[in-house]
Parts: structure tokens; C-alpha cells; sequence
């Protein structure tokens, strides 16, 4: 068998876990390690700038690919620097792992220089961890983090390795494990048959049905089984913002997102409907308004690999543990054999109460006579650009609303954003995540000049590894959902919620080598991202669109009231 | 309600601090917990009492199941169990109250395990309200300090926890 150091045993492990690129930034701890990558060129190494930004790199990466993205940062403030990052995969269910240097084992415990108790410090934000002990557990730890990582409800896992696990004059024999088995983890394979076939003898009798598929469906890779059940149904379908895109935005079936600023037809019929059908969601408060006052006459169907999803916050009728695909494959089955079929006078007729719903708001705005544009407008004019077939990531915020709202998304892991934890800084370094794995695909970050500023240091690493990401700044000079709330709560008093002094953005990205354009009107708009797409389609661009400030995203659900309760515009509400 | 959950754990260094920040994290209370080696020794046994609803409970349960380490678990509460829990108390005991407070440990079946002059140190096995009912007894101003394990439990019967 081979002799290799814990350093060595540490590379060769994340290869044989089927890493390409690892995202990090060397230090003290981690040195061994490091001259173990430079011996080698299975796995890619990218230097980031700041470790947040490798974390949602891998995470984007993961998003994008449904393999777990992969970070490497050094003790003490390299490992804390990631915590957002992983704390954002941990609330969306991305898989990741996180190497984490630390100080020597005789060290620890001394408050020594870069001493961090990493696993303390991420424990309530990670799936698992380890730390090593002795350096022949590496390649075993490695392929159990992977495995714990991307099976079940996915999540990030972080392994702490003490600087003299990775000694390069210790050798041990390596080899990987070539099936991992945990005696107290046993993700479910498949659903309880009894109770799919209780759901499917209530969506046969329902009469005002919705389908409410969240992030779970994409991170399955189920949306064309979900996409076969809807359509098999005539039923309406509705997704959550982590959702998007694995029901077709353009699809006749398809309301819309659902939730907070969700569309009217969409949360209307939710709130109106007999049986729900909730497929990979989570019932976020930011979906179900008052769970007191949620849908109160819909039976609720839940499917979900994570038990404690179900009945979290609004109590399943008919819950179901189990992976989505297997499920909604056992669904199609009781569907073949059923003798029945869904009610097609009542679908109908609930056909032509939704079709009425849509006509009432149908994500209108109100287009500016000046030239400023309307943020709105800009995301409709960026999904004509790209065919509706970008990769989108987008930060937090309005514009991050305004992407998922006027962003058709026709398949699914295309639309990248930080749904639960709500990262701002997220969309640009998950965007080169992206981009670098899938080059010949357009990848473009939604963002304001709030949220770009807080990772805007990576347009450095995107110029050293060549990563033309296309940067659409929706740039209204304030933290916009901020202001929003603030309009609407606090008597338009703007506490802290407008940037002044914003750096000259073009001069900023041509400093650091690439191409900016600053867009102030809507006439200068179609040559801009003709540019963008055209004559600098290999280049990174930053594009700093005006948009206007009063702004607000609509709908928006009233607090404290029921799914339909919303504000449809500054003087409309429901 | 209160209940008993009785955890196997896997007996790593770590496995203990997720249970606890579990609790803290979502905002549930234990109330005693225990937590020693096993027959197996690379499993420790957990028992821990805290209060919810049911729907509370079940969240607690599906949360500690989701836990890598936690191996197996059962809600003691749920069955026919044993709970028993150990106090050592000492009490101050001169004069007339030496023989009350003697008499009233015997009734408890409660053992002097310690004497002085003026202190009885006494060792007391129960379920949680009898420890309570022995305070109350002596009356709770005699009572000097308590140390208490916590509630171990174990199901009656044939029904075991085990791999």
C-alpha cells in the first residue's frame, strides 16, 4: 500500500471524492496541506480573497451542480471568515465541505496564535463535523463528511485538521473506503406507501388543488417528475423563491413564486384552495404569512426528506418522509393504476377563478416618462438578453425580488440566491462558482451597490483565473428593501438606508482589469448589454444601471395577516 | 407535559455538546440530564427530562434524531417506565430534630451516610416528586445543600434500548 503524509492522504481523498476545484486561502495551519496541492494537479486550487467568498463559491458551485462544493481556509480567522458562507449553505441545504486548518493538537486549548474552536464556533450551522486525530483517519473522514454532506437533507460538514495531522515526514498507508456506512445516519430511500397512497386519493377528490414545490425538488433533481405530476393533474403550481425554476416560469400551469412578495394569483389560490400539495418546501414565514390564518380550508400533503420540516410550523395532514423523486414516482404509479381521475368540471372552474386572479395585478409597475429606468425593467431586458437561459445569482434585497419576480426561469438550478439565511455579498462569489464550471453558459449576478460592496474584493480572483462573470448592478443609491420597509413602517424615516459616497463603480472594476459600463438611461440600456454579451463576452463586466430609488417590490403581503392579504401597489391593497 | 427521553449516543468527544446546543439553539429547556458510558463502550447513554406540548416534543425528538451521533431514542415517557434519581442532602440536625429527621429518612428509605455534630448528610434514591416530598417533610429550612443526578430511566418490561 502507499505511504503518503496526512497533507498528501488529505488531496488525495478530495480526489478521489471527485473534487475539481477546492476554494481557499493558505495559512500557518494549513502549509502541509498546501504543499500537498502544489504536488499535484488533479484538484484545482482558486485563492480567493476573502474566505467568506470561498464559501459561497463552493456554494454556488453546489447549487449549480448538485455536487458539494469544497473550501479550504486556515485556522483562527480564515476558518471564523467562513461561517457566513456556511451558515448560508446550512439554512438552503447546500452540500459542502469545509477543511479547516488548526493549530497543533498540544496547542489546543492554549489560546494559541490562530486558535479558534472551529467545530464550537459552527456547530448549530452545520450538518456534522469532525476533527482529526489521527492522521491515517483522513481519507475515512473525508469520504464520511462527502457522504453526509450530499445524502438526505444536504449540508455543509466541517473537518478540522490539527497541523500535525498533516506532518509531511509522517507517512501512512492510504486508502479510501469504497462504501461508508453510519450506524446512527441512515437518510430515507423511499416514502411510507400508505400514506402516498392517502395523498393521492385526496388530490383525486380535490376540487381547488394547488402545488407548492420548493428548493427540495431541485436540490432531488426531481423537477421533471414534478414537472409530469402538475402537468399529468391539470393542477396550478406554485413555487418558493429556492424553488424557482423547477416548475417552467413560462408554463401555462405555473402562478408564480408564492410568499411575501409572491403573486397575487399565487397566494390567492393558496389561501383558497381545499388541498395543498407541498412538494420540497418548508412553510417559511416567509411564505405562509399568519400561520394562524394560513389556508384555512386546504388539507395539507407534505413531502419532505427532513421529518422535522413536517409539521414545523403548519401541521401536515398527510405527511410524508421521504425523498422527493421516489415519492412523486410512487405518486405516478397509484396515478396509472387509479380508476379515477381528478374532478375535471370543478378543475376547470377553479381553472377560470385563478385565470381571473392573474388578471388583477400580472406583474404590473408603473414604467418612469424620464429615462430612469424601473428596476423591473432592467431584469425583463436581461431575460430577453440572455433567452431566459442564464445562470442568475442575485444578493439580497429588492432587486433580489425583482430577479425572482421578473426572471423566468425555465429549468431548474439556474437561479442561485441565498433564500433563508438572506446573504448579502453571496450573488458575485457564487456566481464565479458558477461560471467557472460551466464556462460556455452566460452567468450573471443580480446585485445593487449595497450588496456587491460587501465581497467586491473578488474581482481580483476573477481576474486571475479568467472568470467573465457579467455584474448587473440595479444601483437606486440605498439599501432598497430596507427603505421600502421604512416607507411603509417607520413614516419614510431613512435611517441609515442610503450609501453616500459610492466609488466611481466603472473606475473601480478597471482597476481591477476588467470592463464597467455605467448605464443612466433607458436609451443607453440595449447597446450596454449588447456590449456585455457582444464585444466583451469574454471579459468580466460590471454593469451600473441607474434605477429609481421609490421603488418598491410589489405584491407584498400585508404582517400578521393571511396568504391573500397584500399590497398590490403603493395605494392598492387586497 | 414532562417527559423522560432516553438517548444512545455515540460516545465521541463532542457528540454531548450538540445535544445540549440543540436545546439552547431552539429554544428548549432541559430540566436534569444525565449522561454516563455504557455497557458498550463506544455508546453513553442520555437521559434527559424537559418540558413541552406534544408537538413541541416531537420536534425535540425529530431534531435529536437528526443529530449523526444520536443513535437510537425513545421517549420513556411515552410507556411503562422506571425513573429514579438520586439526592444527597444535608440537613442540619440538633437537638429533638436529630430523631425527627432520622425517623422521617427511614420512612423515605432514606440512608445517613455521613453525621456531625449538628449535620446529617443524607443519601435519597426516588423518582423526582419523592426527592421533593422528603424536602417538603423536613421542611425546607433545615436544609443546608442539595446535590440531585437527574432523572435516569429505563422502560418496564421486556422492551429494551439497545443497537
Amino acid at each position: 500500500m502507499e505511504l503518503l503524509s496526512g497533507g498528501e492522504m488529505l488531496v488525495r481523498a478530495l480526489h478521489e471524492a471527485g473534487v475539481e476545484y477546492i476554494y481557499g486561502y493558505p495559512g500557518g495551519s494549513l502549509l502541509h496541506v498546501y504543499d500537498a496541492v502544489y504536488k499535484q494537479s488533479a484538484v484545482k486550487h482558486v485563492l480567493v480573497r476573502h474566505e467568506q467568498a470561498a464559501a459561497h463559491m463552493a456554494d454556488g458551485y453546489a447549487r449549480a451542480t448538485g455536487k458539494p462544493g469544497v473550501v479550504m481556509v486556515t485556522s483562527g480567522p480564515g476558518a471564523t471568515n467562513t461561517i457566513t458562507g456556511i451558515a448560508t449553505a446550512f439554512t438552503d441545504s447546500i452540500p459542502m465541505v469545509v477543511i479547516a486548518g488548526q493549530v497543533m493538537s498540544h496547542l489546543v486549548g492554549d489560546d494559541a496564535f490562530q486558535e479558534t474552536d472551529m467545530l464550537g464556533v459552527s456547530r448549530p450551522i452545520v450538518k456534522h463535523s469532525f476533527s482529526v486525530r489521527r492522521p491515517e483517519d483522513i481519507p475515512e473522514l473525508v469520504a464520511k463528511a462527502f457522504y453526509i454532506a450530499s445524502t438526505g437533507r444536504p449540508g455543509p460538514v466541517v473537518i478540522d485538521i490539527p497541523k500535525d495531522m498533516t506532518m509531511p515526514n509522517e507517512r501512512y498507508e492510504y486508502s479510501y473506503p469504497k462504501k461508508i456506512k453510519l450506524r446512527s445516519y441512515t437518510p430515507p430511500q423511499r416514502g411510507h406507501s400508505g400514506q402516498i397512497k392517502k395523498a393521492v386519493e385526496l388530490l383525486l377528490k380535490a376540487k381547488r388543488p394547488v402545488i407548492y414545490a420548493g428548493g427540495g425538488v431541485i436540490i432531488d433533481g426531481s423537477s421533471d417528475k414534478l414537472r409530469a405530476l402538475v402537468d399529468r393533474l391539470d393542477f396550478p403550481c406554485t413555487n418558493t423563491l429556492m424553488g424557482l425554476g423547477c416548475y417552467p416560469g413560462t408554463g401555462a400551469r405555473f402562478l408564480g413564486m408564492l410568499g411575501m412578495h409572491g403573486t397575487y394569483e399565487a397566494n390567492t389560490a393558496m389561501h383558497n384552495a381545499d388541498v395543498i400539495l407541498a412538494v420540497g418546501a418548508r412553510f417559511d414565514d416567509r411564505v405562509t404569512n399568519a400561520t394562524s390564518k394560513f389556508c384555512p380550508d386546504a388539507k395539507i400533503i407534505h413531502i419532505d426528506i427532513d421529518p422535522s420540516s413536517i409539521s414545523k410550523t403548519i401541521i401536515a395532514d398527510v405527511p410524508i418522509v421521504g425523498p422527493v423523486g421516489n415519492v412523486l414516482d410512487e405518486m405516478m404509479a397509484l396515478l396509472d393504476e387509479a380508476n379515477e381521475v381528478p374532478d375535471a368540471d370543478a378543475i376547470a372552474s377553479w381553472w377560470k377563478q385563478i385565470n381571473e386572479w392573474r388578471e388583477r395585478h400580472a406583474g404590473r409597475y408603473d414604467k418612469n416618462e424620464s429615462q430612469l429606468m424601473k428596476p423591473q425593467e432592467v431584469i425583463e431586458a436581461i431575460w430577453a438578453k440572455t433567452n431566459g437561459d442564464a445562470y442568475v445569482t442575485s444578493d439580497v434585497g429588492q432587486h433580489q425580488m425583482f430577479a425572482a419576480q421578473y426572471y423566468k426561469f425555465d429549468k431548474p438550478n439556474r437561479w442561485i440566491n441565498s433564500g433563508g439565511l438572506g446573504t448579502m455579498g453571496f450573488g458575485f462569489p457564487a456566481a464565479m462558482g458558477i461560471k467557472m464550471n460551466f464556462p460556455d453558459d452566460m452567468v450573471v449576478c443580480v446585485t445593487g451597490e449595497g450588496s456587491i460592496q460587501m465581497n467586491i474584493q473578488e474581482l481580483s480572483t476573477c481576474l486571475q483565473y479568467g472568470i467573465p462573470v457579467k455584474i448587473l448592478c440595479l444601483n437606486n443609491g440605498s439599501l432598497g428593501m430596507v427603505r421600502q420597509w421604512q416607507d411603509m413602517n417607520y413614516e419614510g424615516r431613512h435611517s441609515h438606508s442610503y450609501m453616500e459616497s459610492l466609488p466611481d463603480f466603472v473606475k473601480l472594476v478597471e482597476a481591477y482589469g476588467h470592463v464597467g459600463i455605467k448605464v443612466e438611461g433607458r436609451d443607453e440600456l440595449p447597446q450596454a448589454l449588447e456590449d456585455t454579451f457582444g464585444k466583451y463576452n469574454d471579459r468580466l463586466v460590471f454593469l451600473d444601471v441607474a434605477v429609481d430609488p421609490e421603488e418598491h417590490v410589489y405584491p407584498m403581503q400585508v404582517p400578521l395577516g393571511t396568504m391573500r392579504d397584500m399590497w398590490l401597489s403603493k395605494t392598492e391593497r387586497t | 407535559m414532562r417527559h423522560i427521553i432516553s438517548i444512545l449516543l455515540e460516545n465521541e468527544p463532542g457528540a454531548l455538546s450538540r445535544v445540549v446546543g440543540l436545546f439552547a439553539q431552539r429554544g428548549y429547556n432541559i430540566e436534569t440530564l444525565t449522561v454516563a458510558p455504557t455497557e458498550d463502550e463506544t455508546l453513553s447513554r442520555l437521559t434527559m427530562t424537559t418540558h413541552g406540548d406534544e408537538r413541541k416534543i416531537e420536534q425535540i425528538t425529530k431534531h435529536l434524531n437528526k443529530l449523526i451521533e444520536v443513535v437510537k431514542l425513545v421517549d420513556l415517557s411515552e410507556g411503562a417506565h422506571i425513573e429514579r434519581e438520586l439526592m444527597l442532602i444535608k440537613v442540619k440536625a440538633v437537638g429533638a430534630q436529630r430523631a425527627e429527621i432520622k425517623r422521617t429518612a427511614d420512612i423515605f428509605r432514606g440512608q445517613i451516610v455521613d453525621v456531625t455534630a449538628s449535620v446529617y448528610t443524607i443519601q435519597l434514591t426516588g423518582t423526582s416528586d419523592k426527592l421533593e416530598g422528603f424536602i417538603e417533610a423536613i421542611g425546607p429550612g433545615c436544609v443546608l445543600e442539595t446535590v440531585r443526578t437527574g432523572v435516569s430511566g429505563i422502560s418496564r418490561g421486556e422492551k429494551i434500548l439497545s443497537l
